[in-house]
């Protein structure tokens, strides 16, 4: 009887295991099944070969990791002191400004972006003539909203006395920030870094829509290979990006929290 | 520090939070106060008029569009919230090793790039030999959004009295009736922010849907993302339809707002 009533909710996973070893784990699977095997389904290195022999190639791939790490600094930049003030008491402000940065998530990234396509424009600044300033501008107008929500969630947390304590102890105010607000503030930071940083080098949209397809990331690779149906190829370039992720992971992995989407509501 | 004193700091301070934000928002505001007016280009402004309203809705394409973004929004949510809350129940009380394997593998969607979850998703139905239809694409907002009602209703689980299930099976309720009366009003505000968490993702979607979807299948990001790469500038009616969708959001906004308040109240 005892065990039966354990055994009943326990099951209740089981669609949900099912979908997922179904959805998520046999396609990752596939993947690395693809980028090891040509047309004909041999088993082969050419794929490889292939894709680190173009110049083209390994150029996207270094640009796209370089356009991440400024991505991630100038979000991080411009935000971490947004949610600091956002997060301080004796500032009054509300949960709706707070939810203010984050609205524009609501609206459709796509329709966003154009918007600030249009507003260079309208400024002067042509994706066409200026493609990399576009293309900085549109990262960061996107990703900033999901560095504030973070960075804030970990500020509001923060225990205020421990810095209260380092002026008091005499520390000024870039040491007490170096020391005590800094350490206190890293899963935030790291939090925001990994929304940031690979959505940043994989999306193609806003480098597309901004820089008007002047400028190549490794996201664009991704989708050109799929529009041309050459999923082997295309899978290597993915296999490259996992692992990329699955290194940021191993390194963040102890500092992970997972406030960062769900923690407004 | 005393209320009334002026401080510089805390001036400064604001006037930074309120430039960000007023930065942040120029893109749509322009947008939005040109949608009031019937001109080509945004920056010539020609006089007041409604034009730019009676052609997006009477624009078919646009249309369809937005009824199609809130149809897959909406089913893939109710799907994911199902599957995704029976999950979290069910992870929660595994044993130790399926507990890791599943939580990990939940993880997975959550860290991995979005343009590798659509190819992985691809490859699968490319390999099975299915045609991409509005399931296959429904498949791919699940994958999207599920991870995000687990992590949501977890939290809740954890909070959740363990004695309470207990002593409603001693107190004769069946394992079902205990579930779905004991457990599930406890965990209720963590499926509805799963629910509403995986209506954002899905509604903000563009790469999933663009690689999972029937090529005659347009949501508003692909059909955003169609035309702007035809052309110039946004077409002037998507300027009214920003402004359509920002009263939505801000709509939204002042709900969740009053609610979260309404809570702290209690």
């Amino acid at each position: 009887m005892r065990k039966n009533k354990v055994f009943s909710r326990k099951i209740l996973a089981l669609p949900y295991a099912v979908f997922l070893v179904l959805f998520v784990l046999i396609p990752l699977f596939l993947i690395i099944a693809y980028a090891f095997t040509d047309e004909s389904g041999a088993v082969t290195l050419s794929n490889f070969r292939t894709f680190f022999s173009g110049a083209h190639n390994i150029n996207t791939l270094m640009f796209s990791i370089f356009i991440g790490l400024a991505n991630t600094a100038i979000c991080l930049l411009l935000g971490y002191p947004a949610a600091f003030i956002l997060a301080k008491r004796n500032m009054n402000f509300g949960k709706a400004t707070v939810l203010l940065f984050v609205m524009p998530m609501w609206i459709n990234f796509v329709l966003r972006t154009a918007a600030t396509r249009d507003l260079l424009f309208a400024m002067g600044i042509k994706g066409g003539e200026h493609p990399y300033l576009s293309t900085m501008i549109g990262m960061v107008y996107n990703y900033l909203p999901f560095v504030i929500l973070p960075l804030y969630t970990t500020m509001t947390k923060m225990n205020y006395s421990l810095i209260e304590a380092s002026y008091d102890l005499g520390a000024n105010k870039v040491k007490t920030f170096f020391l005590t607000i800094l350490p206190m503030t890293m899963p935030g930071i790291v939090s925001a870094s990994t929304m940031v940083f690979m959505p940043t080098m994989s999306s193609y949209v806003i480098s597309d829509v901004m820089g008007e397809r002047k400028i190549s990331l490794i996201g664009n690779s991704i989708q050109l290979y799929f529009d041309q149906g050459l999923w082997h190829i295309g899978s290597l370039v993915a296999l490259i990006m996992l692992l990329i992720i699955a290194f940021g992971s191993f390194c963040t992995e102890t500092e992970e929290e997972h406030t960062s989407r769900g923690g407004l509501w | 520090m005393s209320k009334n004193k002026f401080s510089l700091s805390d001036f400064l301070c604001k006037f930074y939070v309120y430039i960000l934000l007023f930065v942040m928002y120029a893109p749509i505001l322009l947008l939005i106060v040109y949608s009031f007016t019937d001109t080509k280009i945004i920056g010539k402004w020609g006089g007041f008029s409604l034009h730019l309203y009676k052609a997006l809705f009477r624009d078919k394409e646009i249309m369809q569009a937005f009824a199609n973004t809130f149809l897959v929004a909406v089913s893939s949510a109710v799907v994911s919230t199902i599957l995704g809350t029976l999950g979290a129940i069910g992870i929660f009380y595994s044993g130790k090793r399926s507990k890791a394997f599943l939580e990990g593998l939940s993880n997975i969607p959550v860290m991995n790039a979005e343009i590798v979850t659509a190819l992985s998703l691809t490859i699968l139905f490319v390999f099975c030999g299915i045609t991409f239809n509005f399931t296959t694409l429904l498949i791919g907002h699940v994958v999207l959004t599920i991870p995000f009602v687990v992590l949501s209703v977890r939290p809740k689980l954890m909070q959740m009295d363990p004695n309470i299930y207990e002593a409603a099976l001693d107190l004769g309720a069946t394992p079902s009736k205990a579930l779905r009366e004991v457990i599930v009003p406890e965990i209720l505000p963590g499926v509805f922010s799963g629910f509403i968490l995986s209506i954002t993702l899905s509604l903000d979607d563009y790469i999933i849907t663009a690689f999972t979807r029937d090529t005659a299948f347009q949501t508003l990001s692909t059909y955003v993302y169609g035309v702007t790469s035809k052309k110039g500038t946004l077409p002037p009616s998507l300027r009214a339809l920003t402004t359509v969708i920002t009263l939505i959001a801000l709509v939204i906004l002042i709900i969740v707002n009053i609610k979260s308040s309404k809570e702290k109240e209690k």
